[in-house]
């Protein structure tokens, strides 16, 4: 029969023929003709209504269907706080980790860089028998961008940092110094003002200046009149000529700040083998990297035989700009991406157990509602509408707690470390990073909406009414999450052996002997003029006004200044030979450092033998040298060193030795200490060092002040990089590295933890559900309730057991594979073992108590007669 | 006698059950859509309360599915009204349907009725 449209007129007559009847019907019971008519409409209700439902009765009931079920599927969630709420989490969890980590990625490798065509722009290095990566002389880069046919423009750049001159005194600012075309090779324009003309890098070197944004904003507070405006830089004044736009960033010579010209024709602008610069260029269209680097490579080859005494060995290096500048990070952000998409997936498994579990134990709702009356549809759009609200709620908080994480994580990355991955500072919930959310949120949905699917044949609705659901796919899916749930367990077992191991190295370095007192120590950089203390004098003197300053503040224990801090990288290395002990051979390196007086005594350092530095010892006193023990026992094993002589050159020794300090870790604090001479800062003076402070009170506070009083001895004093002690340890290079490898590992064994929990749950907890009439028959037979809680806390046990024991044959692998990032902890180490192993078995213990206590209260006659 | 005299004892369908309750009126013959809502007051002992919007919904939801078909005639008292029939396809729902709901009334007594509710057939 073909189906026809009934007409609304059709329907408003029925309604009308509707109201009729019934006022007859009501006149026949003895009603007045008014009042039945009146009772025959209130009756009936709103006529229009029913009207507009008739109308839009294909969508109304749609759309009233939709939301009964999304308030059904809320009601039936709510009725399950615990289901609901580990099924959210745990999608959450997964979502929030890949949204997170997908951020970084489209910060860093994604998202173009913020030039023109950025893939057609390249690198320039010149290489030399050290390495492939070192800089250009100004006079190579001329000749390359003369002699080659592969670029259509090339620039140089360089990092450099100013002395800025403010109201509150000098304050060293970043920078960079590039030659005239710098920004037009990059394809950027500058937002306010003008780009450096042709030529400006040779006719009015440093006297204009570019500011990136961050610097209009945050230094001169976003002025619109900022173009015109001076700056002095370096004691010059220059004129302020553009804005750089917001999003501009170059990584190479991070963090920026000021933009300067070049200044060739100055000394080393005239010299080949002065190498001061790295180059920037754009490739012509057609030709590609290897093909540049080919040419440039040739060119390199010419110039060293036309110049062989100062380009000897050097030949040129091309690098994609994208390479250099994320390739460090590409393989970090994959290896992570691709941990997060497997968490993502473990958890998408895990829910769908869960959902699973749920189906088994609904499946008289289900047939008795299909009893009632609802169809197949109307049952498997309940549960695809509430696998949709449960995907919804996990994947808003999962995208909530990725965009909390996105605020945080940066702020976890030392400020230095930040600036030299500027392209991070633009990370966040853009329209990429919410399409993945999606896109990833639609998949599990629909994962999470197949899944009950899948174990109810809506076909046999009937059954469900009678017969619990055993059948081969039952125990498929057992089978199957049994060996999901042991590979969980294992990959949590190595994740927390390996942050266990992580955050005990990390644990260990911070414990490591360096030989000072961190606590309480203020420290800070300052540059006085060169050419206001140019003379030895004068810098000694210089040097005497700043600590006698300091030393009279109050709450100053001590003060004392020094080249170099320590716990630094380790550099500032001189080549040494002793007057006594002529065939040592070359390479006998060791660290020096000028320091003062009261240096020993500020660190806390012990002196072991002889005397520390005097104030006696200066320009008018025989040279002295104080050494540290490791050079102590290396150069001088059976003998005393006191008065033995040190020289950095073979004929000359001019340094006796008068004192032994225990070692202070000059270098990273997990390399052993090196070798180290410490000679008096008054026979070895200069204008730029670091004071050291001992402070009675909290260090931190002290820092503003010590600020203020070097300013007062001096205003012109350039002062930077104020931190304490206890900071530049904790964010040195190796704490940082060891601190944010445990942090890493640590945040993904926790979630793989959480992640084995619930699959041994979901996998107990099915089992449970589908054994129930075994349970049942086993009860009626006799079997005691600790019998039943103690079977199925073996099952458990045993996935556990299995689990843990692949985990630890691993977790020794993944250990040793990891001896190199480890500190003072062997890849076997015991304790780690041991605590990972009790925590996993005590997760396990949770994981399956709740459904073996739910299978020991089973009631034998109600498991006997639901089946 | 009036049909509102308890309103408070009167129970809203639940969801599903109006189907069968209309099928079940048309098994006796054709019926206009006011029928059909006065019969299954009268037959649950006023305990149920059809929502006339709900019900002509459900009329034209039965017919959309052909379980019903539907043609305008003239009631006993020679007045226009819309008469519905029972098809084949609907007849068999509601043998199908009534047998369901007859075993969950059952299974709900056998729970609920601590065991004053007897089943004739299997006692």
């Amino acid at each position: 029969m073909a189906q026809r449209k009934r007409s609304g007129e059709d329907f408003a007559q029925e309604i009308q023929s509707h109201l009729e009847l019934e006022t007859e019907a009501l006149k026949r019971q003895g009603m007045s003709e008014d009042a039945a008519l009146q009772k025959a409409k209130s009756e009936f209700g709103s006529v229009s209504v029913a009207r507009e439902r008739f109308y839009l009765r294909g969508r109304a009931e749609w759309l009233e269907n939709l939301v009964r079920d999304a308030r059904f599927a809320v009601r039936q969630l709510l009725k399950n706080p615990g289901f609901t709420a580990t099924a959210v989490l745990v999608m959450a969890l997964g979502i929030g980790a890949s949204v997170a980590i997908f951020a970084f990625v489209d910060a860093a490798l994604i998202k173009p860089l913020p030039y023109e065509s950025p893939s057609r722009l390249v690198n320039l290095f010149e290489s030399n028998l050290t390495g492939p990566r070192f800089h250009l002389s100004y006079l190579d880069y001329l000749d390359w961008k003369r002699m080659n046919s592969v670029f259509s423009s090339m620039s140089v750049y360089v990092q450099d940092d100013f002395m800025l001159s403010t109201p509150q005194g000098t304050r060293q600012v970043d920078g960079v110094r590039v030659s005239d075309g710098f920004l037009r090779t990059l394809g950027v324009r500058p937002l306010l003002g003008r780009d450096f003309h042709d030529g400006e890098d040779l006719t009015s070197a440093s006297s204009t200046v570019l500011l990136t944004y961050a610097e209009w904003q945050n230094r001169y507070g976003a002025r619109p009149d900022i173009v015109g405006q001076s700056a002095t830089l370096n004691g010059t004044a220059a004129t302020i000529i553009g804005v750089l736009p917001r999003d501009f960033h170059f990584a190479p010579a991070a963090p920026g700040g000021f933009f300067l010209t070049i200044a060739p024709r100055d000394n080393c602008g005239k010299q080949r083998g002065c190498h001061n610069f790295l180059g920037v260029a754009r490739l012509k269209d057609g030709v590609a990297v290897a093909a540049a680097d080919a040419e440039m490579k040739t060119i390199a080859e010419q110039l060293e035989k036309k110049y062989p005494d100062t380009n000897r060995n050097r030949g040129a290096n091309v690098i994609s700009l994208t390479d250099m500048i994320v390739g460090d990070v590409r393989p970090i952000l994959m290896v992570l991406l691709s941990g997060a998409g497997l968490l993502l997936l473990i958890a998408s498994v895990n829910v769908a157990s869960l959902l699973l579990v749920r189906t088994e134990n609904r499946k008289r709702e289900i047939a008795l509602r299909g009893a009632l009356g609802a169809t197949p549809a109307r049952l498997m759009r309940q549960f695809v509408t509430e696998g949709l609200v449960l995907t919804t709620c996990g994947s808003l908080l999962g995208i909530g707690g990725a965009f909390t994480a996105m605020q945080a994580l940066p702020r976890l990355i030392p400020v230095d470390r930040m600036a030299s991955m500027p392209y991070l500072q633009g990370m966040g919930l853009n329209a990429r990073v919410l399409g993945f959310a999606l896109i990833v949120s639609a998949i599990a949905g629909m994962l999470f909406s197949l899944a009950p699917l899948l174990r109810i044949s809506f076909a046999n609705l009937r059954q469900g009414l009678t017969e619990g659901g055993r059948n081969a796919a039952g125990t498929l899916w057992r089978r199957f999450g049994s060996n999901l749930v042991v590979i969980e367990l294992a990959t949590a077992m190595v994740l927390l052996v390996g942050a266990g191991l992580l955050g005990k190295s990390f644990y260990r370095l911070m414990h490591v002997n360096m030989g000072l007192q961190p606590q309480n120590l203020a420290m800070m950089r300052i540059s006085g003029s060169a050419s206001r203390y140019s003379t030895d004098t004068a810098k000694v003197d210089f040097e005497h006004r700043i600590l006698g300053k300091l030393q009279g503040l109050p709450g100053v224990t001590s003060v004392a200044l020094s080249s170099d801090l320590p716990v630094g990288d380790g550099d500032g290395l001189k080549t040494i030979a002793f007057a006594e002990k002529p065939n040592l051979g070359d390479h006998n390196e060791v660290n020096d450092r000028q320091v003062s007086t009261g240096y020993f005594a500020t660190l806390q350092a012990q002196m072991l033998r002889g005397r520390g530095i005097a104030e006696s010892d200066d320009s008018s006193s025989p040279r002295v040298t104080i050494i540290n023990q490791t050079l102590a026992k290396r150069y001088f094993p059976n003998e005393s060193p006191l008065g033995q002589h040190i020289g950095s050159d073979v004929s000359k020794y001019p340094l006796e030795i008068v004192g032994v300090v225990d070692d202070i870790r000059e270098g990273p604090l997990e390399t052993a200490t090196l070798p180290a001479m410490y000679m008096p800062s008054n026979q070895e003076p200069d204008s730029a060092f670091f004071v050291i402070v001992r402070t009675s009170q909290a260090a931190q506070s002290f820092l503003p002040r010590m600020d203020a009083a070097i300013h007062q001895v001096d205003p012109g004093i350039a002062t930077y990089n104020a931190m304490t002690m206890d900071d530049h340890i904790h964010d040195s290079q190796s704490a940082y590295f060891h601190r944010s490898s445990a942090w890493l590992v640590g945040s993904f064994a926790g979630m793989a933890l959480l992640l084995g929990v619930v699959g041994l749950y979901g996998v107990i907890a099915y089992s449970v559900s589908q054994r129930t009439r075994e349970i049942g028959i086993r009860m009626a037979l006799g079997a005691h309730r600790d019998s039943i809680h103690r079977m199925v806390l073996r099952e458990a046990g045993r996935l556990a057991i299995v689990g843990i024991a692949i985990g630890l044959v691993f977790s020794v692998g993944a250990g040793s594979l990891m001896r190199g990032l480890l500190f003072g902890v062997r890849s076997w180490d015991a304790s780690v073992l041991c605590a990972v192993v009790g925590v996993l078995a005590a997760a396990a213990l949770l994981a399956s108590y709740l459904p073996a206590r739910r299978a020991a209260s089973v009631n034998p006659m109600d498991a006997l007669r639901a089946e | 006698m009036t049909t509102r005299k308890n309103s408070d004892n009167r129970i809203a369908l639940l969801q599903g059950t109006l189907d069968l309750l209309i099928l079940k009126t048309l098994l006796l013959g054709p019926c206009h859509g006011q029928g059909v809502a006065s019969a299954i007051q009268r037959r649950s002992e006023e305990v149920f309360f059809v929502d006339h919007g709900s019900l002509y919904l459900a009329l034209q939801r039965l017919e959309d599915k052909e379980w019903i078909t539907a043609e305008w005639g003239l009631s006993e008292n020679n007045r226009r009204a819309r008469f519905y029939s029972l098809m084949p396809k609907g007849r068999a729902q509601l043998i199908e349907k009534t047998s369901e709901w007859q075993r969950l009334t059952r299974a709900m007594g056998l729970i609920l009725g601590d065991g004053t509710v007897q089943n004739p057939e299997e006692a």
